[in-house]
């Protein structure tokens, strides 16, 4: 497994994700900010290419993208919380 | 509804165990001003809020508190994890251990249980907004207060974003009082309560 290419697209998801998280609270009393409009195009375009390469290479991060076949995956962990060490 | 994303909106890699620090820091998932009165607060508040777009807001924020809830919980928990026996009484968790080992229970600082009455939902725009604003300014005074007794710098990246949301989010609460004043009388924006249909016939 590519522990690179896997860390690093699981900070492209993490840095886009959170970028929309911040637009999308801006968004909710700015809704016509053409500027917000865009970037949230351009940053929400970016990551769902991310997350769709990471869920072919290293699996699911979302339920709904769990990928069926001789077992169910979804409640293998690694969890989120448990960090990296 | 929510989905489960499995990735915490911030990393949280913690080496170094602290059970003193955790104590400490599990004030912001079960106390007064902590993550998990935050979610509470704006997720029961947005069924009886004027603005559809203020409602949105709430809905957002309120899905945020629970994402801040998460990280404050996996840093308690890599700080209390597979503690021995020594480094718990060492630590002073004993107190906590007895009741709940190792796991994670919502309370503040001090021991006191987490309760409903730590947030209000009043059902009146103004008036609940003027809460959220409030419980954002504690949260991040608490978030300053913990950052003064941490060293360790595992520990501190997380708590600054943690702190700096709390920022973005009474900007956002500010932008969507104006929002519900907008709509109501300049010359009297707290006559009556804007959500109370039987106020706004008069």
């Amino acid at each position: 497994m590519d522990v690179m290419n896997r860390d690093k697209l699981f900070a492209c998801i993490m840095a886009t994700s959170f970028v929309l998280d911040d637009l999308r609270l801006f968004l909710d009393t700015h809704p016509r900010d053409q500027e917000a409009l865009d970037y949230w195009r351009k940053v929400e375009k970016v990551r769902n290419e991310a997350v769709k390469e990471y869920t072919k290479c290293y699996g699911p991060i979302n339920m709904y993208n769990v990928n069926v076949e001789d077992r169910w995956t979804w409640a293998e962990g690694p969890w989120p919380w448990e960090g990296r060490c | 509804m929510w989905s489960y994303e499995k990735r915490l909106q911030y990393p949280v890699n913690i080496t170094q165990c602290n059970p003193k620090l955790a104590q400490v820091i599990m004030s912001q998932f079960g106390g007064p001003d902590g993550e998990l009165a935050a979610s509470q607060r704006y997720l029961s508040q947005r069924y009886t809020m004027s603005n559809p777009k203020v409602a949105g807001l709430l809905t957002d924020i309120g899905t945020e508190e629970m994402a801040h809830m998460e990280i404050v919980c996996a840093i308690v928990h890599q700080l209390t994890r597979d503690l021995t026996p020594q480094q718990i009484v060492d630590g002073g968790f004993e107190r906590y251990y007895v009741d709940h080992t190792l796991g994670l229970w919502p309370q503040s600082a001090g021991g006191v249980p987490f309760t409903s009455t730590f947030f209000q939902s009043k059902g009146d725009p103004i008036t609940d907004l003027v809460e959220d604003m409030a419980a954002e300014q504690k949260a991040r005074t608490t978030y300053d207060n913990i950052l003064r007794l941490v060293n360790d710098q595992e520990v501190c990246e997380p708590i600054k974003f943690l702190r700096v949301r709390e920022i973005v989010h009474f900007q956002r609460f500010g932008e969507a009082l104006r929002m519900i004043q907008d709509d109501l009388d300049c010359r009297n924006f707290y006559a009556f309560n804007p959500s109370f249909k039987c106020d706004l016939a008069k």
